[in-house]
C-alpha cells in the first residue's frame, strides 16, 4: 500500500523533524501568552495588527468597542415615528407588532418635518422572534427605527424580550380612540360621496394591470402599454388605491376564460392549444404536463 | 511489643494520610497547570473567574465532583463497576511507595524496587479492564480493548528502557540507583567515568552536579529516556496516545460511565500516573535527587545546592530537585497533549512493535556492551 518508498532513517528524521517543529510552534505561543491583545473594536487600525498574544476578551469586565449602529437591539425614536407601518410590513418573521389609530387630523410633526397622522397604541418589536436583518431600518421613512450597539439584553423570560415603544397608556388610547372615532363620523359623510366616485373610477383602472387577459380592447395596440395605462392616474393618491385595487381585483380571476381572444396577440404558449375546445381543455392540459 | 506495633502502624498510617495528601494537592495544582499551559498554547487566558487568577478551579471543580450523585448504570456489574477506580488508583499509588524521594526518604526501600513499580503499575491495566467492561457501555468496553492493547504493548519499550539503565547500574533498587547519581555518596561500583581515558568516577563525583547523572555519563542513554518518554506517554494514556479515552471517538472511554467521586478517583490517578513515570525517569536518567550544577573550582553550587547527606538540609534539597525536575517532565507532558494529534490505533502499534521495541532492544545491547567495555 506504500505509495513512496521512504528510507525508514529518512522518515525517522523527518517526524523528528516535524515533531520539534509542533512543539516549537506550541512553545512560542506559549511564551507570546504574556501579551494581551487590546480589546479594539474594527474602527481602530490596530484591529487587524495584533498577530500575537493572548485573544480572550473577559466579557462582562470589558469588551470590544462597537460602532454606533451595529446590528443588535432596535430602537425606535416613537417621537419621530408616523406610524406608517412598513417596516411591520417588511419584517420577514413578523415580529413588528403596531396598533395604529389614525387621526383624521394631523397630530404633530417628526423632527425631519414629515406630518404624523398616526397614534401608536401599540409598537412592539419581539426581539426574540427578531433575526436582525434590518430591513426595517432601511425602509423607515423617517429614520427613526435604528439599530443600536446595545447586545447585551438577555433576560430571564422570553417574554421579557418583547420591547415596547408606544408612549400611550391603554387609557390614552382608549380616550385617542374615541376622539378619532368621532372626528372620523364627521370626516365620514364627506367622504363617502367622494370615495363612491373614486371607487368606480379605480377599479376601471386597476382591472387593467391584472388584464394581461382582458385587453380585448388594447389587442389591436399592443400587448404592453397595458402597464403603462394604470399609472397616470393613481399618481394622485398613493397607498389607498393600491389597497381598493387589491380589494377590487377580486373579481379578476373569475374572468379568465375570456383570455382565450388574446391569443392572437401573444399571450403565452400554454394557452393557446386550450383555446380550439374549451370543453376538453382540462384534458389537454392534464395530457400535455404528462 | 504490643505498643510498638501499634506506633509502627500509626507512624505507616500517617505517611499514608501524607502521601495522599500530597498527591492530591499535587492534583489539584497540575490539572490547574494542565488549563493554563492548554490555554497559554491556544491563546487563551483559562480559568480566570474562581479566585485570583481561577486558581480555585480545580478546588470549585473537585468539591461539585464529590457532591454528585454516584451512578451506576443499568446492567452493570455493580461491585466490580464500583471497584475499578480503587484497583486503579492503588495500583498507581502504590508505585509511589519504592520511589526514593529524598536521599534519606523512601517508603519502602525494596531490593527489587524498579521491579516492583513496573509490576505493580501493570495493575493499572486490569483496573482499566475492568472499569470498561464492568460499564455495561459499547465506549466503555471499546475503551478498554484499546487501553489494554496499548498499555501491554508499551510496556515493552518501557521496561527494556528501563532494563538498560539497570544493567549499567548493576542493581533494581531505585534508592540505589539515585545513590550512584548522587555527589556525596561513593559507592563500591564506582569505577572509570568512560570506558576510554583514566577519568574515574570520583573525579566526576567532586564535580558533581549533572556530571554524576546517568544521562551524561552514559550519553548514548538519551535514546532510551526517549523511548521512556513516549511509552511512558502511552501508559498512562496520555495524548497523543490517549486513543481508550479519545473524547472524539469514545465519549471519554473506559470511564465514560462514571460519575462524582469514582470519577474524580479516576482522574487523579491519571495525574498521579504522570507524576510516578515522570519521577522514575528522573531517577533513572535524569539524576534523581542530585542538583543539577557542578562545583567549578571555588564556586562550589554543587554543594550548596545539595546539603550535607545526613543532614535535613540534603534531603530538602534532595526533594527539592526530584520534584522540580519531575514536574518538568510533567510539563513537557502536557505540552505534547496540546501539540501532537492522536494517533491512530494502527499507529500506535506501528510505532511500539516496528519502531520502538527494536531500538530499545539494541539500546539493551549498547548498555550491555558498554557494561562489558568498562569492566575490562
Ligand atoms: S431587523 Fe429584520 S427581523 Fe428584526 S424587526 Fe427588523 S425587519 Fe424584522
Ligand atoms: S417604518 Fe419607521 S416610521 Fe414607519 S412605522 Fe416603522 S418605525 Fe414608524
Amino acid at each position: 500500500m506504500k505509495k513512496t518508498s521512504v528510507h525508514p532513517i529518512t522518515l525517522l528524521f523527518q517526524t523528528i523533524q516535524s515533531l520539534k517543529e509542533g512543539l516549537r510552534l506550541t512553545f512560542k505561543h506559549l511564551f507570546q501568552a504574556g501579551n494581551r491583545r487590546a480589546p479594539v473594536g474594527v474602527m481602530s487600525d490596530a484591529y487587524f495588527k495584533q498577530p500575537e498574544g493572548i485573544v480572550t476578551t473577559e466579557y462582562p469586565h470589558e469588551s470590544i468597542p462597537l460602532p454606533d449602529h451595529g446590528r443588535y437591539q432596535l430602537h425606535n425614536e416613537i417621537s419621530d415615528c408616523i406610524v406608517c407601518d412598513l417596516c411591520a410590513k417588511i419584517c420577514p418573521v413578523n415580529c413588528i407588532e403596531i396598533d395604529p389609530i389614525k387621526s383624521p387630523v394631523e397630530i404633530g410633526k417628526t423632527s425631519d418635518g414629515s406630518t404624523k397622522r398616526i397614534y401608536a397604541a401599540t409598537f412592539n418589536i419581539d426581539m426574540a422572534k427578531c433575526m436582525y436583518c434590518g430591513l426595517c431600518t432601511t425602509v423607515c421613512p423617517t429614520e427613526c427605527l435604528t439599530m443600536t450597539k446595545e447586545y447585551d439584553f438577555s433576560v430571564y423570560d422570553v417574554r421579557e424580550l418583547v420591547f415596547p415603544f408606544a408612549e400611550l397608556s391603554p387609557e390614552e388610547a382608549a380616550i385617542k380612540r374615541k376622539e378619532v372615532a368621532e372626528l372620523q363620523e364627521i370626516e365620514k359623510a364627506k367622504k363617502a360621496a367622494a370615495a363612491a366616485a373614486k371607487a368606480s373610477a379605480s377599479t376601471s383602472d386597476t382591472e387593467a394591470p391584472s388584464a394581461v387577459t382582458k385587453p380585448s380592447v388594447s389587442k389591436p395596440v399592443m400587448g404592453k402599454p397595458v402597464i403603462g395605462k394604470p399609472v397616470p392616474p393613481s399618481t394622485t393618491d398613493v397607498v389607498p388605491p393600491a389597497s381598493e385595487s387589491a380589494a377590487s381585483s377580486d373579481t379578476p380571476p373569475s374572468t379568465p376564460p375570456k383570455p382565450a381572444v388574446n391569443k392572437p396577440v401573444m399571450g403565452k404558449p400554454i394557452i393557446k392549444p386550450s383555446i380550439p375546445k374549451p370543453p376538453t381543455q382540462t384534458d389537454t392540459e392534464g395530457g400535455s404536463n404528462v | 511489643m504490643r505498643i510498638q506495633m501499634f506506633c509502627i502502624n500509626f507512624v505507616r498510617m500517617l505517611a499514608l494520610s501524607i502521601g495522599l495528601a500530597l498527591i492530591l494537592s499535587y492534583a489539584v495544582f497540575v490539572i490547574y497547570a494542565e488549563r493554563k499551559v492548554s490555554a497559554f498554547v491556544q491563546d487563551r487566558l483559562g480559568p480566570m473567574e474562581t479566585g485570583p487568577y481561577g486558581l480555585l478551579q480545580t478546588v470549585a471543580d473537585l468539591i461539585k465532583l464529590l457532591q454528585k450523585e454516584d451512578i451506576v448504570p443499568y446492567g452493570a456489574h455493580l461491585w466490580l463497576f464500583k471497584a475499578a477506580p480503587i484497583i486503579i488508583f492503588t495500583a498507581v499509588f502504590t508505585g509511589f511507595a519504592c520511589m526514593p524521594l529524598a536521599p534519606e526518604l523512601i517508603g519502602a526501600p525494596i531490593n527489587v524496587g524498579v521491579f516492583f513499580l513496573l509490576s505493580i503499575v501493570s495493575i493499572d491495566v486490569l483496573g482499566v479492564f475492568i472499569a470498561g467492561w464492568s460499564s455495561n457501555n459499547k465506549f466503555s468496553i471499546l475503551g478498554a480493548l484499546r487501553g489494554i492493547a496499548q498499555i501491554v504493548s508499551y510496556e515493552l519499550p518501557l521496561t527494556l528502557a528501563v532494563l538498560s539503565v539497570v544493567l549499567l547500574s548493576g542493581t533494581l533498587n531505585l534508592e540505589y540507583i539515585n545513590f550512584q547519581q548522587h555527589a556525596h555518596v561513593t559507592l563500591l561500583s564506582d569505577t572509570t567515568y568512560f570506558p576510554w581515558g583514566d577519568w574515574t568516577m570520583k573525579d566526576a563525583k567532586a564535580i558533581g552536579g549533572i556530571f554524576t547523572w546517568n544521562i551524561i555519563r552514559y550519553p548514548f542513554l538519551i535514546v532510551s529516556m526517549c523511548i521512556f518518554f513516549i511509552a511512558s506517554l502511552a501508559e498512562c494514556n496520555r495524548a497523543p496516545f490517549d486513543i481508550p479515552e479519545g473524547e472524539s471517538e469514545l465519549v471519554s472511554g473506559f470511564h465514560t460511565e462514571y460519575s462524582g467521586f469514582r470519577f474524580a478517583i479516576l482522574f487523579l490517578a491519571e495525574y498521579a500516573m504522570m507524576l510516578l513515570v515522570s519521577l522514575l525517569l528522573v531517577v533513572l536518567f535524569l539524576g534523581g535527587t542530585n542538583t543539577p550544577f557542578p562545583n567549578i573550582g571555588a564556586v562550589a553550587l554543587c554543594d550548596w545546592t545539595s546539603g550535607t547527606l545526613g543532614h535535613w538540609s540534603s534531603n530538602a534539597w534532595g526533594f527539592f530537585w526530584l520534584v522540580s525536575k519531575a514536574f518538568g517532565i510533567v510539563f513537557l507532558q502536557m505540552m505534547m497533549r496540546w501539540t501532537y494529534p492522536r494517533l491512530r490505533v494502527d499507529q500506535l502499534m506501528l510505532l511500539c512493535w516496528k519502531v520502538l521495541l527494536p531500538i530499545s532492544l539494541v539500546m539493551v545491547l549498547c548498555s550491555a556492551y558498554w557494561v562489558y567495555w568498562l569492566k575490562q
